[in-house]
């Protein structure tokens, strides 16, 4: 099964939540829960899009995008970014972010918006 | 006991004098004056007033005019006990002014007249010169009743004596320019010939009435009969001779220069007056006392012809008693020695300083164009002129004493100085009782009285003029002396009346007048020659505390304390160059011909210079001290600025993590709460999705009850409850809900539990929540096989508690240690469970709360957490610190 969706969530309640409501929709979902590591998961699942946590464990999501963008084979993935601060100071690179708390409805349309494009 | 032993005798007694004097100067250089500085010195000193005129001549008075010898002791007599108020408040103010003389105080109450001050000197230098002659006069007198043909005087004896004393004035009265003109071993020597001369007279007159007559009745008989033969109707008493020579008298001791000396310039304060005020009325009772029972009996037992005058020294002789003549002899001299020293040094400080160096300094500035003198140049002019001043008084009054013919009558000589010198009465009790006597008013006085008492008084008594006639019935010298005093008192007042009196004389009228410090008046800072007048001055045109230093190094390099230089040459200069550089060099250089006494510039003008230069400085200050404000406002802004902009920072940082914190169960219970919503959703779904908004829900409340507490602890508004408890049940009860909070897993739990039965004196709760949360954390946290935790309790040295709870998991890397007892310290441990990063800041403010501490503790194994408490809750005032942080 492919991979739609892969989520970098610390979290394992919101991580639970996303899976449930990608999954109804369809999409094949994968979790990774921390910083460390993501990338390499990035390469070996190549998803066709990725949902990133702001702040991980490990290393955040804002080294885990800039590295992402700076791989001419990752560049292009679409990135949807969960803030838990706000949208001021995002760092530059995402496709989308989504603020927390999100509504479902509003997951579920910018998920199927990016792997639409993708 | 020939006329060369006597000689001889007052040689050895002058040396004697000299040792006194040298040791006791010695012992003042050397600080060890003080138990010398005592009113009786003092009181002592003041016989000067008993010159050797009081001492021969009151008989030879008495035996000529009765009792009128009398008033020449009741003028003294009066004045101190009468008005001893009036001598403290010229003592007073004349110390202020520290004067140096009676030209000196009279010239500084009048605007500082150096004319005023040159004038009165050569009053004090005319009348001193009949007076010192009478002194010379009567030592000659004194020797030649010891002459016997076969023991003939030696020729020029006046010459020898008059130089003996010059010497003696010479080495005593010069030695160095004291600013106080104090001379401590002359008025020591003084003290010691007062007591001299008293004894020796008191000797006479009671070998007189129990040696000669039969004791105080027979005295008493001879005096009737002698009042009886004198006049038939007892001694006559002329009143206006008596008042005559009351005032006289009684003004002579205070405006005579030698008793201006010893009674103004030598007190060190106006309280010896309170002593002196009794003490020295009886000094003259004792002297006066004694008069006529020596005068009567020397009349009857006295060759007719027998000169009165020499009665004290002829009655001991007479009676073959030359031991007791000898000590009269030296009674004599003493009282002839102290005037004419007493009376050389303060004349000679009055010439050198009233004519000598203003006359010098006038040169000076004629040759100001030519090149500079050493500054030292002053300070040795000035000794020389006073010891050159020394010999021409002295010498003066030897050449009186030679024209005379040595034959007036002692007396006379005196009344002549007397009603001199009082010439300058009307100025001094105008200038300390009346703001408006002006100088013009006192130098007119001066002179029209010492004209009239000149050509009255001065000159006939030198046998130049004929007696002046005076209308019948009134007595020739009272009258001139009355005329005199009304035309110099006359003069004074009408002129004053019509004159108006410049600055610097309404500055020293007002401190004369209400007998205030000169440094109070207001506007003060006239040039003067006191070195607090200089002060104000300088302090008005540097700033005070400049002044000040400047002042101080000054007495320093003197070796002296304070902030009171002497107003040495060298210092002057300096000071004038210091001036120059403030005012400009002209400008400095008229202020110091000023302090050099002499006039050129006026006060109002050196005011308004000295108003300017401190009002220019004053605004330069000024606007320094604002740009320094503001660079330190500026700096302060700066650091207050860098201050919140890092307390924004972290304010930031908090919130974002409060936000993050908050809003991460909050997307879990939307997204959940969402789904609930959802019609179709299964039943077992929906149970186990409810069960985690449930749980989210639970940790949103954990997290803003951990900011509540942390905040009310933050800001030390935390209430200590403290008890005495048992550790063993805290542990139990923390171990309990521990255990239930995190449950799932066993632990072994490793205690010692009799070591936990220690009382301790804390507030339960809190560290119950300490203890609670460090063994929650060692549950979560620990990832041993076989989990364990280790609790060790002990006192410490210092009394209080330490509880060490460790575990056997893999610990903390040293790179976090220091972070995790800071607020949401997440630690990159992807196992941490759900704590929001609060809870060992929280422990941390309990501890400090409590006034004890936790620290992590490296090397244990696992994690290890000692928790500290003092053997009692600190102080609330800590926490005030806190808060206040």
């Amino acid at each position: 099964m492919s991979v739609d969706v892969l989520l970098i969530e610390d979290e394992p309640s919101i991580a639970e939540a996303v899976r449930f409501i990608l999954t109804r929709d369809g999409w094949g979902c994968e979790q990774w829960p921390e910083g460390t590591g993501a990338l390499e998961r990035i390469r070996a699942l190549a998803p066709r899009m990725l949902i990133l946590d702001l702040m991980l464990p490990g290393r955040s999501g804002a080294e885990i995008l800039a590295d992402l963008r700076a791989d001419p084979a990752l560049a292009a993935l679409p990135v949807l970014l969960l803030s838990a601060r706000g949208t001021a100071n995002l760092p530059p690179g995402a496709d989308r972010v989504l603020p927390k708390p999100f509504a479902n409805a509003d997951l579920r349309a910018v998920v199927r918006e990016l792997l639409e494009q993708a | 006991m020939t006329p060369e032993s006597l000689v001889a005798a007052s040689v050895a007694y002058v040396a004697l004098m000299f040792l006194l004097a040298h040791a006791a100067d010695r012992a003042a250089a050397a600080g060890r004056w003080r138990w010398m500085d005592r009113p009786v010195i003092y009181t002592l000193s003041l016989s000067v007033y008993c010159s050797a005129w009081t001492f021969y001549g009151a008989v030879g008075y008495a035996s000529r005019s009765g009792l009128e010898f009398l008033t020449i002791y009741l003028g003294p007599g009066i004045v101190f006990s009468g008005a001893w108020w009036g001598l403290r408040r010229l003592v007073r103010v004349a110390r202020m002014h520290r004067v140096t003389s009676i030209a000196d105080l009279i010239s500084s109450r009048f605007g500082k007249s150096a004319g005023l001050a040159a004038l009165v000197t050569l009053i004090g230098v005319m009348a001193a010169t009949p007076y010192i002659a009478l002194q010379l006069q009567s030592v000659s007198m004194a020797l030649s009743a010891f002459a016997t043909p076969e023991h003939a005087l030696p020729r020029n004896v006046s010459v020898w004596v008059a130089l003996g004393l010059a010497a003696f004035a010479i080495l005593f009265g010069t030695r160095n320019l004291a600013v106080d003109e104090r001379h401590h071993g002359v008025v020591i020597a003084i003290a010691v010939e007062a007591v001299v001369k008293l004894a020796a007279f008191v000797a006479v007159g009671v070998f007189v009435i129990w040696g000669i007559a039969d004791g105080p009745a027979d005295v008493l008989a001879r005096i009737d009969r002698m009042s009886v033969s004198a006049g038939g109707e007892g001694w006559p008493i002329n009143p206006e001779r008596w008042f005559t020579l009351i005032l006289l008298s009684g003004a002579a001791v205070m405006v005579l220069p030698r008793m201006f000396h010893v009674l103004v310039v030598e007190a060190s304060d106006e309280d010896r007056l309170r002593q002196a005020g009794w003490a020295f009325p009886a000094y003259l009772a004792l002297m006066s006392f004694l008069v006529l029972p020596i005068a009567v009996v020397g009349a009857d037992i006295l060759p007719k012809g027998a000169n009165p005058d020499l009665y004290v020294l002829d009655l001991p002789l007479s009676q073959g008693r030359e031991a007791l003549a000898t000590l009269v002899f030296l009674g004599g001299f003493s009282s002839a020695m102290s005037m004419v020293v007493v009376s050389a040094i303060a004349l000679s400080t009055m010439m050198a300083n009233h004519w000598l160096v203003p006359l010098w300094l006038r040169l000076r500035q004629a040759a100001l164009a030519g090149p500079a003198r050493a500054p030292e140049d002053l300070g040795t002019l000035m000794l020389n002129a006073r010891r050159l001043a020394i010999l021409a008084i002295i010498g003066a009054g030897w050449l009186y004493h030679r024209m005379s013919g040595g034959t007036s009558a002692l007396a006379a000589m005196g009344t002549v100085a007397f009603s001199g010198m009082a010439q300058v009465l009307p100025a001094l009790v105008a200038g300390l009782l009346w703001r408006g006597a002006t100088r013009r008013g006192a130098i007119a006085g001066v002179v029209g009285g010492t004209l009239i008492w000149t050509l009255l008084v001065f000159l006939p008594s030198l046998g130049l003029l004929a007696q002046p006639a005076m209308p019948a019935g009134i007595d020739p010298f009272a009258g001139a002396v009355l005329l005199a005093l009304a035309v110099n008192l006359l003069l004074l007042v009408l002129i004053s009346l019509m004159d108006f009196p410049e600055p610097a004389e309404r500055l020293q009228s007002l401190s004369f007048v209400h007998a205030v410090a000169p440094d109070a008046a207001p506007g003060d800072g006239a040039p003067a020659v006191q070195p607090e007048a200089l002060l104000t001055l300088a302090g008005r045109l540097w700033g005070n505390d400049h002044a000040l230093e400047t002042f101080r190094r000054a007495a320093e390099s003197q070796g002296k304390g304070g902030y009171l230089p002497d107003l040495t040459p060298r210092f002057l200069a300096d000071f004038e160059r210091l001036l120059a550089g403030t005012v400009g060099a002209a400008t400095a250089a008229a202020l110091m011909t000023r302090v050099g006494g002499r006039g050129g510039v006026t006060v109002s003008d050196l005011m308004e210079v000295a108003g300017e230069a401190s009002r220019a400085r004053e605004d330069n200050r000024r606007l320094e001290n604002t740009s320094a404000e503001l660079a330190r406002t500026a700096a302060m802004l700066r650091e207050s600025n860098e201050k919140l902009t890092a307390l924004s920072a972290q304010k930031d940082a908090f919130l974002g993590q409060i936000s993050h914190e908050l809003r991460t169960p909050m997307t879990s219970i939307r997204a959940f709460s969402e789904f609930l919503m959802e019609p179709d959703l299964p039943t077992e779904e929906r149970a186990r999705f409810a069960g985690i908004i449930h749980d989210e829900a639970g940790r949103m409340t954990r997290l803003l009850d951990d900011l509540l507490d942390l905040s009310v602890l933050e800001a030390g508004k935390a209430r200590l409850k403290p008890g005495v408890f048992n550790l063993h049940d805290l542990i139990e009860r923390a171990l309990a809900s521990a255990g239930a909070a995190a449950s799932g897993r066993d632990f072994a739990i490793r205690r010692n539990i009799a070591a936990e039965h220690l009382p301790v004196i804390t507030d339960q709760d809190r560290l119950l929540q300490v203890l609670i949360n460090v063994i929650t954390n060692a549950r979560k946290y620990c990832s041993a096989e076989a989990p364990q935790i280790r609790i060790d309790c002990r006192r410490s040295p210092d009394g209080g508690t330490e509880i060490d709870i460790a575990d056997n998991g893999p610990g903390i890397s040293a790179g976090n240690q220091a972070l995790i007892f800071e607020k949401f310290a997440r630690l990159n441990d992807p196992a941490r469970a759900g704590g929001a990063g609060l809870g060992l800041a929280i422990c941390k403010e309990i501890m400090e709360f409590l006034g004890g501490s936790i620290a992590y503790l490296p090397g244990q194994g696992g994690a290890c957490f000692r928790i500290s408490l003092p053997p009692r809750p600190a102080r609330r005032a800590e926490n005030d610190e806190n808060a206040a942080r």
